[in-house]
């Protein structure tokens, strides 16, 4: 029975997490960009915001981009470059662990301040109660993690979970075995962390795909579109004596940089 | 030389009564819902006064608008693009809900409601954002109307620089004005070129600034570049929105709802032609001063054959130029040179612009001694001083504000001798500059201001960009996925339905 729960939460219920997470931002982005974006309250409240946002999400980019590293660059190539695994596990443990204190008092100023804020509490919506307070959660759970691994520095641990990952980006079948004996509080990490990217399409989260980092490309200042014909030319159906013709977009969707101006 | 066509605007603010006819039909058609309650895409202030939000005009305060570096190129104030995306989780340089005002209403249905009782019942304030009861409302969108505070507090107003604002507070010198304020549809916006997702554009047929509503995402920098503080954060659908100029009205050659309902018929709508390749250079002028200068040189002649050839080469329709010719805001602006921008000094090249306001003469039991010249009043003896209407419209500079000021004045002395003496004085033209027959052109459009001249606006050519064909079964304008919400009462994506009408022939 245990090894049928295990198979299925670490086994199947990543690809469904994948899945959701990779569909679901797709269909959202194409069919309701409306609904893509920060959702931003500090219009309502600069209070609690200022710390709290900015130490929340430099501490969560840290973090994520560790995991992400951590995870799942290949075993063979921290051999290679001659990193040892205990090496490597501290490492994880002082970046992690710093990062995830300040990511950890910016979500609590941001949790405190969307619970016992009048005004953002009135403007929350379930959504956006519920994915900070899984965040809360599940960065409580990571900081935990870090007494677990105290007690053995030898990086075992960490391999068995860069396995997991590897063997699950890799299809390979058996990748749910790697973290059968692992401590509860990394298993109900992962599930955690996996339900994050399930819900993911369906909360204000999807803001992280639109990182403006093009910006920092954009030549010059300034945006301007037209509605005229830029050389796009579509198809028609075949009418008798018709030919394919220009036709601009009724709303142009490619914005047309143009130098400062 | 690259020459595009915009829809300008000019708001005579002699002839303002204050009466927020403009505010009211525009908050009716374009901002009555959830989220934007509290933002006004059109407003009144009286001035002095810290305006709405509270002292936007201070861009110590807020960082808008843009700047001049040491090496004579400008950038936002708020800082080049790296720095703008440093701000971006969250950003100091913007105003919170309480700069504006927090948004409510009134418990009405208490009056038809309410027991019996010794005193009247009362209809008390509620929050529109929380929905809790307000105690006591401590600022509004027109809190400072006619006045009102005290001077202490009005008088931050920054457009006292260099005036002596200490005796503007004795009940006997006191002034005052009014200042309709909607989005200016910059050359050089700021608020386009803060926006990190590039959703902000200026369309090339008719200068409109847009907000992309679907590649906004909410990262509300727009609000801080903007120096004018006319972009909103709707809170409720986390997007950015502003004037739209009422596209939709001008595309069909009608004129602006703000514009159409002021019964003072005090705005006038118009095309002018503008050389796009000389904005960075006009915006990046090293003298403050001189950018009312430089903008107005942007401004191309309609009638000259050369800017018409090439006007055409770059794809101005024919009407337009035609409108062009006849536009009321090319006279104001540039033939008689009545009209100035608000802020020059913010660079972003402000296409809404503003007759100043003649105002009475200082004293009147001054007016007796007070500089005569010839049948005119000095313009130094109005109560409003000329330096403060120069720090609003040119950065400063009280000269060309004079002129204006004599210009119009002189209308009304020219026009007095005439209707009134009976004789045609075309010294008092002269002395400002104009002949009487301009004089004339300039009364019939400032004080009688018909409706064909004060709108002059052609349609858009929706042949040249549109494919009817494309546009079949389409559904117009609506917010996110056009015409299919779905059918289901769940909502996947975190988005607020809209109550759809209902179809009768549904089973009751």
């Amino acid at each position: 029975m245990a090894q049928y729960i295990n198979s299925a939460v670490f086994g199947w219920y990543p690809y469904l997490c994948l899945t959701v997470f990779l569909l679901g931002s797709l269909i959202r982005f194409d069919r309701e960009q409306y609904s893509w974006k920060t959702g931003s309250s500090q219009l309502l409240r600069r209070k609690q915001l200022m710390w709290g946002s900015n130490l929340f999400h430099v501490g969560i980019l840290v973090i994520f981009l560790g995991h992400a590293a951590g995870l799942l660059t290949p075993i063979g190539v921290f051999d290679f470059v001659g990193i040892g695994h205990g090496f490597k596990q501290g490492m994880a443990i002082v970046i992690g662990g710093v990062a995830g204190v300040v990511c950890f008092v910016g979500i609590s100023l941001l949790a405190h301040r969307r619970l016992f804020d009048p005004r953002i509490r009135a403007t929350s919506s379930f959504g956006d109660t519920a994915i900070l307070l899984i965040l809360w959660v599940q960065l409580v759970l990571g900081l935990m993690t870090i007494f677990v691994s105290l007690n053995h520095m030898d990086g075992r641990e960490m391999v068995k979970f860069m396995s997991w990952a590897q063997g699950i980006v890799t299809f390979q079948p058996q990748a749910a075995a790697f973290v059968a004996d692992v401590n509860p509080i990394f298993k109900a990490h992962l599930f955690l962390g996996m339900t994050i990217f399930l819900v993911f399409p369906f909360t204000r989260l999807v803001h992280a795909w639109s990182v403006p980092v093009w910006y920092l490309g954009r030549q010059g200042f300034q945006v301007v579109r037209t509605k005229r014909p830029l050389g796009k030319t579509v198809r028609r159906p075949a009418v008798a004596g018709s030919r394919p013709v220009t036709a601009p977009a009724a709303r142009p969707t490619r914005p047309a940089a143009v130098p400062a101006e | 030389m690259k020459i595009r066509a915009q829809i300008a605007m000019v708001l005579n603010l002699d002839k303002c009564i204050g009466c927020h006819t403009c505010s009211v039909t525009c908050k009716n058609v374009w901002t009555n819902r959830e989220g934007v309650e509290y933002a006004w895409f059109n407003n009144v202030e009286t001035k002095p006064g810290i305006g709405y939000p509270k002292e936007w005009e201070n861009q110590k305060k807020w960082n808008g608008g843009w700047t001049r570096r040491k090496d004579g190129r400008i950038e936002p104030r708020m800082g080049a693009k790296w720095r703008i995306l440093s701000k971006i989780f969250a950003n100091p340089d913007l105003p919170e809900i309480d700069d504006y005002y927090e948004p409510f209403t009134f418990d009405y249905e208490h009056l038809h409601t309410a027991k019996e009782s010794q005193a009247s019942p009362t209809a008390r304030p509620r929050s529109l954002v929380t929905g809790e009861r307000m105690e006591k409302i401590e600022w509004g969108p027109n809190w400072e109307e006619i006045l009102g505070g005290e001077f202490e507090k009005r008088s931050k107003d920054v457009n006292f620089e260099g005036v002596q604002k200490d005796i503007y507070g004795q009940f006997e010198n006191t002034f005052m004005m009014y200042l309709p304020r909607l989005c200016e549809h910059c050359l050089n916006p700021t608020c386009a070129a803060a926006c990190p997702s590039g959703a902000i554009y200026k369309r090339e047929e008719d200068g409109i600034v847009l907000i992309d509503q679907d590649k906004c995402r909410g990262w509300r920098m727009c609000v801080s570049g903007c120096p004018y503080k006319k972009v909103y954060y709707n809170w409720s659908s986390g997007k950015s929105e502003k004037c739209i100029m009422c596209f939709p009205r001008i595309e069909a050659g009608m004129p602006t709802v703000c514009a159409e309902t002021c019964v003072g018929r005090i705005r006038y709508l118009g095309v002018i032609l503008y050389d796009a390749d000389g904005i960075e250079a006009a915006a990046s002028a090293p003298d403050e001063e001189s950018l009312y200068e430089e903008q107005l040189k942007l401004f191309l002649d309609p009638s000259d054959p050369k800017v018409i050839e090439q006007a055409r080469a770059d794809g101005v329709p024919e009407q337009w130029l035609e409108a062009a010719r006849r536009s009321p805001v090319y006279k104001m602006a540039i033939d008689w040179k009545i009209a100035f921008p608000l802020h020059p000094e913010y660079r972003t090249l402000p296409m809404v612009w503003y007759v100043p306001p003649l105002s009475p003469i200082q004293s009147a039991a001054a007016s007796g001694q007070i500089g005569m010249e010839g049948e005119m009043p000095d313009v130094k003896s109005l109560r409003i001083p000329v330096k403060y209407l120069a720090n609003l419209l040119t950065a400063g500079n009280e000269e060309p504000v004079v002129l204006g000021l004599e210009r119009m004045l002189a209308m009304r002395a020219y026009m007095r001798a005439k209707t009134v003496d009976g004789v045609i004085d075309e010294g008092l033209a002269e002395k400002v500059g104009l002949t009487g027959a301009e004089i004339e052109e300039m009364y019939r459009y400032l004080a009688i201001a018909n409706y064909e001249d004060r709108f002059v606006i052609p349609t858009t050519k929706r042949e040249v960009g549109e494919d009817t064909y494309d546009l079949r079964g389409s559904c117009g304008f609506s917010f996110g996925n056009g015409c299919s919400g779905g059918d289901s009462e769940t909502n996947l994506f975190a988005t607020k339905k809209k109550a759809r009408a209902r179809n009768p022939m549904e089973v009751a």
